[in-house]
């Protein structure tokens, strides 16, 4: 039982260790606070008037894309101006389950 | 099946797979929920793009005895919208947690469907026909002039196309700061939970502008928080008792006759872990991210990130059995933890409700998924892949070489593909019949007829 669980223990340390050396600044914690609160927040899209700005000045520039931007991009070129808003969500469609 | 054994004994075969068959899916697609009501003649699936499919099982044709009804489908409904909530600067995603059927009262179907914010109450109904004669209305609606009747008739009902229509009945909305995980009907048939990451509401299905809060774990100061509820779920037969998980790898079992707001659990289910073993990653993946009771409501079983555990409900401290799904994950965690999938929330499910045979299934990546029989303890992994789709053609098994020389049909754990997980599957409440989605495909399998 206990060189069983010493094999199983080894590599999810090891894994550790790989982790840590890759982000040294990992908090101890990963299920404390600041990972739950992340997971709370899920969804929360504030507006940021100066990067919307800056957006609109570099949209004179270029040409307007064609599709609407990513979603998770919130800051610098890819925060949507009303141009840049799809017309239709593309779940408006039926489903292909049903096709 | 008279006395079959277990899930080795199931020979499982490609029925029918629905979707797309092009690789290049669109988040609208990506199936969120799948789930059976409760005599299986219906399927129910949800997707991000907030649209619910139903399929509807074929009347067995009895000269074709080598399969039973394949399902098609039935209705197709936009149940949600994206919305923005704009006093908190939210964006609520339409996306289809979960969907939970009632038992059928009349001839109409009524099924919960639920995204982060709000639960609504569909009705699907037939109408196979329509009144006709109407003395002021012409065929295609328009109005006579009533000065040109001349006769009266008395309009008739006369068949036509089948058409079965859904229609929203309730709308239960503004109940939850936070996301919603769960929706779980009271064996009352009158009284639903839903969950979110910090509470539990109680809500009565004739009532949309009451719920009443039954379990709060927020702490006062925001600081504190160190669990999150992670899935819920009412007791079959016992309509005041809940069991709901956290992101530590508890449950708690509630019983609402004791107080209003359980907030102190009346069982605590949690294997003790040797503190010596603990990682960065040991409370990542002990998070439940889901609980199912058993039909008979003895048992529970729980979903982690890398096991499934069955509880006796008389037992607290530790499981009554442990299945490990995909072990060899375990010599991975770094990457999976970096590329997000060690997140990934499976479900599992139960067998049907043969009390003879008791079988779990639970999904896994590369589009494998995996089913530990109880009573033999023997696990078999299958795939859903349309390359295996010849009707009545018996799934080969599948394995995962962990690590060593890999035997010929063996996949290596470095050829997985980790962007082809099944986390939803579903078991018919009476047949070998199983429904499993890959990220846009459905899947249905049935084991094979003699």
């Amino acid at each position: 039982q206990d060189s069983q669980e010493k094999e199983t223990v080894a590599p999810e340390r090891a894994e550790e260790a790989k982790l840590k050396a890759k982000y040294p600044n990992l908090g101890q914690k990963p299920g404390g606070s600041d990972f739950l609160m992340k997971r709370l927040q899920k969804g929360q899209k504030y507006f940021d008037s100066g990067d919307y700005n800056m957006a609109k000045a570099k949209m004179k520039n270029k040409q307007l894309p064609s599709a609407g931007p990513d979603k998770n991009l919130v800051t610098g070129d890819h925060i949507p101006t009303p141009q840049d808003l799809p017309q239709r969500k593309s779940s408006l469609v039926t489903s292909k389950l049903a096709g | 099946f008279p006395g079959a054994g277990g899930g080795n004994d199931i020979q499982w075969c490609f029925s029918q797979v629905k979707g797309a068959v092009d690789d290049d899916v669109a988040e609208a697609d990506i199936i969120s929920t799948v789930e059976f009501n409760h005599s299986g003649e219906l399927l129910a699936t949800g997707d991000k793009g907030g649209r619910v499919v139903i399929f509807q099982q074929e009347q067995e044709n009895k000269t074709q005895s080598h399969s039973r009804g394949e399902y098609n489908v039935y209705s197709t409904f936009q149940s949600h919208e994206p919305e923005f909530d704009y006093l908190k600067s939210l964006e609520i995603e339409e996306k289809i947690n979960k969907i939970r059927w009632l038992p059928q009262k009349n001839a109409a179907q009524f099924l919960l469907s639920t995204n982060d914010k709000t639960i609504k109450l569909w009705k699907i109904s037939e109408r196979d026909k329509r009144p006709e004669g109407y003395n002021l209305k012409e065929e295609d609606g328009r109005y006579r002039d009533p000065t040109t009747v001349t006769t009266l008739r008395v309009p008739v009902f006369r068949p036509m196309d089948l058409m079965v229509e859904a229609s929203p009945r309730r709308i239960f909305a503004n109940a939850h700061t936070y996301h919603i995980n769960s929706i779980s009907i009271n064996s009352d048939y009158e009284t639903y939970l839903s969950a979110d990451d910090l509470r539990i509401n109680l809500w009565h299905l004739e009532i949309t502008d009451r719920s009443f809060n039954i379990v709060d774990i927020k702490p006062a100061n925001m600081e504190e928080l160190t669990e999150v509820i992670t899935a819920a779920e009412f007791h079959p037969n016992s309509c005041n008792t809940f069991v709901y998980s956290s992101s530590k790898g508890t449950i708690r079992l509630c019983d609402m006759r004791a107080s209003a707001l359980c907030d102190r659990h009346s069982k605590l289910f949690e294997e003790p872990e040797d503190p010596s073993n603990r990682s960065f990653f040991s409370e990542i993946i002990s998070s439940i991210s889901d609980v199912k009771f058993s039909h008979s409501g003895r048992y529970m079983m729980t979903r982690d990130y890398l096991s499934v555990k069955i509880w006796d409900l008389n037992m607290e401290n530790r499981p009554v059995e442990t299945y490990q799904v995909h072990e060899y994950l375990r010599s991975k965690l770094c990457s999976l933890y970096e590329n997000d999938c060690i997140f990934d929330k499976f479900e599992c499910c139960w067998n049907g409700s043969d009390r003879q045979v008791l079988i779990v299934m639970t999904g896994s990546y590369n589009n494998f998924f995996r089913m530990f029989d109880r009573n033999t303890k023997r696990d078999i992994t299958l795939e859903a892949s349309r390359e295996n789709n010849k009707p009545r053609t018996v799934l080969k098994p599948r394995k995962v070489c962990a690590s060593g020389k890999r035997k010929k049909d063996e996949i290596s754990v470095d050829s997985l593909d980790f962007n082809k997980k099944i986390l939803h599957t579903a078991w018919h409440p009476k047949e070998n019949i199983i429904a499993v989605a890959t990220t846009n495909n459905l899947y249905i399998f049935q084991d094979k007829m003699n």
